[in-house]
């Protein structure tokens, strides 16, 4: 019998002891984050059992926190942040949109800032309006911050040093429901889908499909934490309504990493790009335009962007799924942009 | 309470002048800011800029008291701190006016200068946490080594500085904060903007704190000193310095009433001074500076390699 694959967050942990022993100049810092409690979802644990002084449970001040990680960085060591969930980055914006990023640059010449603010984010556990939230596009277009999602086809480990190597700060958000999932092994996710990578396997972006070689009705481009959501809505297309797609799912989001995604749109007449993040200024848009720059004239409909409601997250279950992009929201806008480009004008 | 946690006061000292080298610095500073006031009005130099006129012999009564394993954490008001530090107005003039050899390429300007450990950010109290992460760097890699951070008297609305002051003493971090308490943030008077002290504020951490009302860079160094050798050994300290901002906040905007400009510019430490040695000290650093001034002026731009 062979082992079950990790789960997302034992991944996670693991990458974080093994880049903790790596990397001696390595801290870890986050509120309840030290042993026994591990941090709130348990990503940390045993982190500070196996090195007190390099990984550091604080006040509750993520202003404060994300500032002596930005000093920790200046000063030549690294640091990865958690910030408890995600939307209290809000607190901490300052330090990162202001100190982190502008320090690589703004001071004439290159200075490495070796820093990673992790997010837990998204709905989906009914924890209502301020815990509930992807900020991701707020951090989107800011010189010299890198934006990674968790996803379950990318090992952290290498995830991790990828963001640590860049030089710059990174925002990773984690998708909360992703934590208890197991990680996508060995190419085959389930009965009808394989993965694989375009690129770098575990850095580049993921690619979920049917037929490697062949091209699709749709491109659905999606972050790790509503890939399952795009699988299932694939599932349904391609059993009920015979739309065949192929998802892909970036593990860097921005700055955008174009070439993977103009070659996989390229075998597709029509994207639709998947994020959680409430409508406006989101993700998708600069995806959109990215790919409307690069494939105008060959892509027979403008890019479909499918986000959650322009709405705060209810608490209760029912109105949350109202509002957060479900399997069912990105099937429904597929079939509709579809159905209109194959109806008799 | 501890004797580290009280709060003594250096009084006014006697107007004795202070020693030809730090006076010489003073000088220079003075005259630096006010050929940049003179470079405004004339209209040859663009953005902003924020001298510390009257404030001069703070940086200066500190300068001897670092070593250069120290980081200096700036604030906008950071001209002072970084003449004091390097004694190089060329590259601060040439970064402010954006010309060749300017410390950082012309990109930073006035407000945000890096050069070894000297740095300088333009958003009031963001540096305080980030001078806790380097106090807490120093404590495991350089022990002995402290993180100075300057902020003024209206940086302590800043909810930042208190995350910070709470973790670098928590910590026992070595991190020395330097409070240019000038009376005034922006054009809200100290009395409109702060309640309570800053000693009282620094009391609530646990933090020590040292008011200081002199002038004299020998006299502050003498009773500070030793307050400082302490934050090397992780003890936290909050150095407030009474003083007076006698220019405007940036380039014309000065709505203090007559009164309080005449009482300020009766403190001034420049306008004490007399005699021929002072007028000769005067004179010298206003002709380097002049001629500063047109040397930098005369360069070309720079240039910005961002590889």
């Amino acid at each position: 019998m062979t082992a079950r694959p990790e789960r997302v967050v034992e991944n996670l942990n693991h990458a974080l002891h093994e880049r903790l022993r790596a990397d001696p100049r390595l801290y870890v810092l986050g509120e309840d984050i030290a042993d026994p409690y591990g941090g709130a979802f348990k990503v940390t644990r045993g982190l500070s059992d196996a090195d007190p002084g390099r990984v550091i449970a604080t006040p509750i001040s993520e202003n404060g926190i994300a500032g002596v990680a930005s000093g920790l960085a200046l000063a030549g060591d690294a640091a990865i942040v958690e910030i408890m969930f995600g939307d209290f980055a809000g607190l901490a914006f300052d330090q990162v949109l202001n100190f982190a990023s502008k320090s690589v640059s703004m001071y004439g010449r290159p200075h490495p800032m070796r820093l990673v603010v992790r997010l837990p984010s998204g709905g989906g556990r009914g924890y209502g309006p301020t815990h509930s939230q992807s900020l991701l596009k707020h951090f989107i277009g800011i010189p010299g911050l890198s934006l990674f999602e968790l996803s379950p086809f990318h090992d952290n480990r290498a995830v991790l040093a990828r963001m640590l190597d860049l030089g710059e700060p990174c925002v990773f958000v984690e998708d909360k429901v992703l934590y208890t999932r197991r990680q996508a092994t060995g190419g085959r996710l389930d009965d009808l889908f394989d993965y694989g990578f375009l690129g770098a396997e575990d850095v580049g972006p993921a690619h979920v499909y049917v037929d490697d070689g062949g091209d699709v009705d749709c491109l659905l481009v999606a972050p790790g934490g509503v890939a399952d959501r795009a699988v299932a809505a694939m599932r349904e297309l391609l059993l009920h309504h015979e739309i065949s797609c192929r998802l892909v799912v970036p593990s860097r989001l921005y700055p955008v990493e174009a070439e993977a995604l103009v070659s996989a749109a390229r075998r597709a007449s029509y994207v639709c790009v998947v994020e959680e993040s409430t409508a406006g200024g989101t993700w998708g848009a600069e995806v959109a335009h990215v790919l409307h720059e690069r494939l105008w004239g060959r892509l027979r409909r403008p890019v479909r962007l499918v986000h959650s409601a322009d709405s705060v997250i209810p608490a209760a279950v029912h109105l949350e799924r109202e509002v957060l992009v479900q399997a069912g929201t990105i099937r429904d806008a597929v079939l509709a942009d579809l159905r209109a480009e194959r109806s008799p004008v | 309470m501890t004797d580290h946690l009280a709060t003594p006061t250096i009084e006014k000292a006697p107007d004795s002048p202070p020693a030809a080298a730090d006076l010489a610095t003073m000088l220079l500073i003075r005259h630096f800011e006010l050929a940049l006031l003179d470079l405004f009005a004339r209209g040859e130099l663009h953005g902003t800029t924020h001298t510390c006129l009257g404030q001069e012999y703070v940086p200066v009564a500190l300068a001897p008291l670092l070593t250069a394993r120290d980081y200096v954490f700036s604030n906008h008001r950071g001209h002072g701190h970084y003449i004091a530090r390097f004694g190089d107005p060329a590259g601060l003039l040439a970064e402010i006016m954006g010309r060749a050899g300017g410390v950082c390429h012309g990109v930073g300007g006035s407000q945000h200068v890096f050069r070894d450990r000297y740095l300088s950010t333009g958003v009031q109290g963001e540096s305080l946490p980030v001078a806790t992460g380097v106090a807490l760097h120093l404590k495991r890699e350089e022990p002995g080594a402290l993180a100075l951070a300057y902020i003024g008297d209206g940086t302590w609305g800043e909810g930042a500085v208190y995350e910070a002051l709470n973790m670098a003493a928590l910590w026992r971090l070595p991190l020395l904060v330097v409070v240019e308490n000038n009376g005034i943030a922006q054009s809200t008077p100290t009395t409109a903007e702060l309640a309570g002290t800053i000693g009282g504020r620094a009391a609530a951490f646990g933090c020590a704190h040292l008011r200081v009302e002199n002038t004299d860079p020998a006299e502050i160094r003498a009773v500070a000193g030793p307050l400082v050798e302490r934050v090397r050994e992780g003890v936290p300290l909050v150095l407030e310095f009474v003083t007076n901002r006698l220019g405007p906040h940036s380039k014309g905007d000065d709505t203090r009433p007559a009164a309080e400009l005449s009482r300020v510019r009766a403190a001034d430490w420049h306008a004490r001074g007399s005699g021929a040695e002072f007028a000769a000290a005067d004179a010298a650093a206003a002709a380097r500076i002049a001629a500063l001034v047109a040397e930098v002026a005369a360069r070309p731009p720079a240039v910005w390699s961002r590889a």
